[in-house]
């Protein structure tokens, strides 16, 4: 679904400038969900917005649902779904009329777009909160519209840039549960990033660590711990073994991420 | 959600996604009436407290299209206010996103401002009809044409630089910029009374240009040079801004 190579991003010129992504190289399979885990500044919402094509990779590129970021990303935009870190429900309108938009925004004629927008409005549980609008839901509901909006338009990949940051645990577990059925009741491959070592734990089947823009461990949560020296007890002592730091450690995160 | 239906993207095109944005943004418009009603304040006190000044001068037809301009450059020059609260709120990342051409982006943007222009615009001229403004209709509609051109360019660059500009700079930026260019419009008075000096500096902006012709076409005269000028002047100053506007957002991924 996915495969990367050698995709870097270098924001500024020398003698300041920032290598956010350097070089890296992985595939991700269809249906996997695939979490790039790393500390606050690892790189990891560079990355998504790369692979989302919000950012020009300074070097390397990528496919994305079999279209390449550089020759056709127009094609890669049609066949993904992306939820940015913080969300995307505005505030001061109805949510009904921003799912509508995003839908014709994908093509939909008008009908189409109203039959689609009720069927995710049921699918998130969210009909009945449509008429509302941002600001006068809890974090948990807007993350589900968030979701909705992503995936409107029935899209192979999905990008979710931190989706459970700033919730309350029972709202990150309702987000993972969304997430898992969005993987095994309709095939999505969902590509996610964290910097919660439990979210990573619980939800992904496989981890890209990226340590300082660089891919420092690829493979589940189980195989990763294997690889240290007599097993590792969590994901803080792979983190750990893989980068020589600890993974709360926040790292320097370039300023201009537009 | 099984089926992977691509095809939908099929409809995407710039008319299609503008008018779409477009209608988007009118809805939100017509639930900010306060806020539309608030940004034409300031030309209205202008028509209120300084027209009555300028009797002599033949106040209304000199006075109502220089306060058009102004309101042109304070309504539309800082339509890029929205974007910013868009782009905050990670709705501009989404819109990004989707397959919808940059260009429709932009313009469905721009002539959301455009559309607050006009009817900012018919506030102030059926205020100016009360106090003795008598523009022809086809005069008025001309104007309205003219307004909305530069209208658009205005906030086409307006809501690219809200996007390039860091937050707490755009406000100062844009309304520091606008004062000088609306007083070298002669938007409150000809500039044939200004010295040389002064006269130059304005011919080199391109609002002096369009509130000439809009005097002239609430006056009844269309076949004018002011009117030739001041049309040229004000389409080519959209299509620059506008074009300029554009390469900006593309240049947001870089």
């Amino acid at each position: 679904m996915i495969e990367s190579s050698g995709l870097s991003k270098t924001y500024g010129k020398a003698p300041a400038a920032v290598e956010a992504v350097r070089g890296l190289t992985f595939t991700v399979a269809p249906g996997q969900i695939v979490g790039l885990l790393g500390p606050n500044g690892a790189g990891k919402s560079t990355t998504m917005r790369l692979l989302t094509t919000l950012l020009r990779p300074t070097s390397g590129t990528a496919t994305v649902a079999g279209r390449d970021l550089l020759a056709d990303p127009e094609g890669v935009r049609r066949r993904i779904g992306y939820v940015a870190q913080g969300g995307s429900t505005p505030y001061g309108q109805p949510l009904l009329e921003e799912l509508e938009l995003q839908a014709m925004l994908y093509g939909m004629s008008r009908p189409e777009a109203r039959r689609r927008v009720a069927e995710v409005l049921d699918l998130f549980e969210v009909a009945d909160l449509a008429a509302r609008s941002g600001e006068t839901l809890s974090g948990g509901q807007r993350r589900r519209f968030d979701l909705a909006l992503g995936l409107l338009h029935r899209p192979p990949v999905v990008f979710l840039d931190e989706p459970t940051a700033g919730l309350d645990p029972g709202a990150r577990a309702e987000v993972w549960d969304l997430v898992r059925t969005l993987r095994g009741e309709h095939g999505v491959t969902v590509v996610l990033s964290t910097h919660y070592l439990d979210e990573a734990e619980a939800l992904c089947d496989r981890l890209l660590v990226i340590d300082r823009g660089r891919l420092a461990g690829d493979g589940s949560p189980g195989d990763l711990r294997e690889r240290v020296p007599g097993g590792a007890a969590d994901l803080e002592e792979v983190f750990r073994w893989l980068t020589g730091r600890p993974a709360s450690e926040e790292q320097p995160a370039p300023k201009a991420l537009v | 959600m099984t089926s992977v239906n691509i095809t939908l993207g099929a409809r995407n095109g710039v008319v299609r996604d503008t008018w779409v944005i477009l209608r988007h943004n009118l809805r939100k418009t017509a639930r900010q009436k306060i806020a539309l009603l608030f940004g034409a304040v300031q030309p209205l006190l202008f028509l209120l407290l300084f027209g009555p000044l300028l009797s002599g001068l033949g106040s209304w037809q000199m006075l109502v299209p220089g306060l058009l301009v102004q309101l042109g450059l304070l309504s539309a020059g800082l339509a890029g206010f929205g974007i910013v609260f868009d782009a905050r709120a990670g709705v501009l990342d989404r819109l990004r996103v989707s397959p919808t051409p940059r260009l429709a982006l932009l313009l469905g943007q721009a002539l959301g401002g455009t559309a607050v222009l006009l009817l900012q615009s018919a506030l102030l001229v059926a205020v100016a009809t009360a106090l003795g403004l008598r523009p022809p209709p086809l005069g008025l509609v001309l104007a309205a044409v003219l307004l909305a051109v530069t209208g658009t360019g205005l906030a086409a660059i307006s809501n690219a630089l809200a996007l390039v500009l860091d937050d707490a700079v755009f406000a100062p930026v844009m309304t520091t910029v606008m004062v000088p260019l609306t007083l070298l419009s002669g938007a409150f008075l000809p500039m044939s009374m200004a010295p040389g000096w002064l006269n130059a500096l304005s011919a080199a902006t391109p609002f002096r240009h369009t509130v000439e012709a809009l005097r002239d076409l609430l006056a009844g005269d269309y076949l004018t040079p002011a009117v030739g000028l001041g049309t040229a002047v004000s389409v080519a100053f959209s299509v620059l801004c506008v074009a300029l506007a554009v390469r900006i957002f593309n240049r947001l991924n870089a």
